[in-house]
């Protein structure tokens, strides 16, 4: 079973992506289950949603705290919540973040100007799709085929399609 | 058999399509709030053929349930914690007026402290009311059991509402793979509601739910327990009745490597799935452990759960809930049954996150119990 943990704020998408990535890995064949964890319920506040994929039915029902990959949205949360809590040894973290980012325990970063995507690309600064895409060049646990899929039945018209033009340029970049 | 990956919220809203409905009144509250949501958009998109009605409060949407449902017609409602007790009036109204209702509960803590996150208080408050009450393991059993309970509610010798309860957040948020059943197998196993007797109609006029004196009421009340019973065969017969339809098959409880256990733990709802996790792990270190899931809580299944444990050398009662004084009600109520040294464990209070670590806590202290029911997962121990 590999487990994820996403940290966004309050309007960002993090939700929206743990669930996409979730379908998206169902839609590759395996099995999944992805779910929140609000702190309050305001845009802006620090919010976490987690994904968990495996080969087969997954019962357990608490929340993720040693995670095999760890998804970041939004850099300013490094400064609030301690996104390296738990994640396991040879992990990986992919944040979106134009600054440095300090190294804590051998954890290995992947950073990502998903924002700059964002902007360019769909205008907006909502980066939950790009780093998706990212999180497949990055992982390779889950086929940019099925995102692509799964971004397409989330969203529709130009929206769906800004949307996997940005996942799939991130996760070209990510590959290389 | 086609799996799509959604949140038991929309599962219900699923459920509820297929029951086909004529009338929602419903409030929203979170977690409960994408129930309505998925219903009104049903609704607007024409999936459903059904009256919604946005009532300006639980207390009317609950009111407006029993109103619809007086003039026969299928009604579904969904709600959570506050919005439940301020539905308490006419929760024991309509179990009074035998009006068979369907309704979810997100379980979410009481205030206070106000708390949007998990646990059963809310649901456990209205078990005295004359509902029938099941407790989910997840969305596939929320979106089946929602059929089921339309089906035993209606059948003319229970006539009792029935709420379908999911633990907030931990279910009605969490999508994972569901089956939603075809709309023609749907069709047969529920056709549409035809009441018998007490519906409002103009053709045919009657009073529903008049002032009773002390001469009538006792009857009226004994009669629900009677119902009550009678209840369990119906669930037993509707359960089986969709098992062959489906593919489903939903007992009063659900044993899991209980046969030969020495330790037994007892509980309700999702928290269930962490345990089976455990069992297996303990298991394999030859640790002789089972569970008891308790899936209709309301009638009681005195027997098949007494049944169960009755041959364990140590049972657990884990409970989302707390009655001053007494402890969990699950365990209370299964201490009073039956025959058995029961140790009694709460957890999970207000979204107090359940540690695969805190299940072998408790299975620790069910081998070696106290009198006391034991807070677990505390901050501070304060026992």
């Amino acid at each position: 079973m590999i487990e994820v943990r996403f940290h966004g704020r309050g309007g960002q998408g993090a939700v929206t992506a743990a669930e996409i990535l979730a379908k998206a890995a169902f839609e590759d064949g395996k099995y999944c289950q992805a779910f929140p964890f609000f702190g309050v319920e305001r845009r802006g506040a620090p919010v976490m949603a987690f994904t968990r994929i495996d080969d087969k039915p997954i019962r357990r029902r608490y929340q993720v705290y040693n995670p095999d990959y760890v998804v970041v949205l939004d850099d300013g949360l490094l400064e609030v919540v301690d996104v390296f809590s738990g994640i396991k040894e040879g992990g990986n973290v992919i944040i979106n973040t134009n600054n440095g980012v300090e190294n804590s325990n051998g954890v290995q970063i992947n950073k990502i100007d998903a924002t700059g995507i964002a902007l360019d690309i769909l205008g907006v600064p909502i980066v939950n799709t790009i780093l998706l895409g990212a999180f497949a060049g990055v992982t390779g646990q889950v086929s940019i085929e099925s995102l692509i899929k799964i971004i397409n039945e989330t969203f529709s018209g130009s929206v769906a399609e800004k949307n996997v033009k940005a996942a799939k340029m991130a996760y070209d970049a990510a590959k290389k | 058999m086609v799996l799509k990956v959604m949140s038991s919220n929309q599962a219900i809203a699923e459920a509820v399509k297929l029951a086909k409905p004529k009338v929602i009144p419903v409030y929203p509250i979170t977690p409960q709030t994408t129930i309505s949501e998925y219903l009104a958009k049903y609704v607007a998109d024409g999936d459903i053929n059904a009256e919604y009605i946005r009532v300006e409060s639980e207390h009317s949407a609950i009111s407006a349930c029993l109103g619809a449902s007086g003039t026969g017609v299928r009604v579904f409602t969904a709600t959570s914690s506050q919005g439940l007790a301020l539905m308490h009036e006419i929760i024991f109204a309509a179990a009074g007026l035998r009006a068979p209702i369907v309704m979810a509960d997100a379980n979410r803590a009481l205030s206070a402290p106000l708390s949007i996150w998990n646990d059963q208080q809310d649901s456990i408050s209205e078990r005295d009311s004359g509902w029938m009450q099941i407790y989910a393991e997840n969305g596939q059993e929320a979106l089946d059991s929602v059929l089921m309970s339309y089906k035993v509610s209606e059948n003319k010798e229970v006539l009792l509402p029935t709420m379908v309860c999911v633990d907030g957040f931990i279910l009605t948020h969490t999508v994972d793979p569901v089956d939603v059943p075809d709309e023609e197998e749907v069709d047969k196993f529920l056709p549409d509601y035809n009441p018998e007797h007490a519906y409002l109609d103009p053709k045919r006029p009657m009073s529903i739910g008049t002032f009773t004196d002390p001469d009538y009421y006792m009857e009226a009340r004994h009669d629900m327990e009677v119902a009550m019973e009678k209840a369990k065969a119906v669930i037993s017969d509707v359960s089986q009745e969709f098992a062959d339809t489906f593919g489903r098959k939903y007992d009063f409880i659900e044993k899991y490597r209980s046969e030969d256990a020495d330790t037994i733990l007892i509980a309700m709802g999702s928290i269930c799935s962490t345990i089976k996790d455990v069992v297996d792990e303990l298991r394999e270190q030859g640790e002789k452990v089972g569970l008891v899931r308790v899936r209709v809580f309301r009638p009681f299944p005195v027997e098949e759960i007494y049944d169960a444990i009755k041959g364990a050398s140590n049972v657990g009662v884990i409970d989302k809930n707390f009655s001053f004084s007494i402890g969990g009600v699950l365990h209370n109520n299964i201490k009073s049954m039956m025959d058995v040294n029961a140790a009694g464990f709460i957890v999970g209070l207000g979204g107090r996150d359940i540690k695969p670590s805190h299940i072998k806590e408790i299975v620790e202290k069910t081998n070696n119990p106290s009198d006391k029911p034991q807070w677990i997962g505390l901050n501070k121990e304060e026992q």
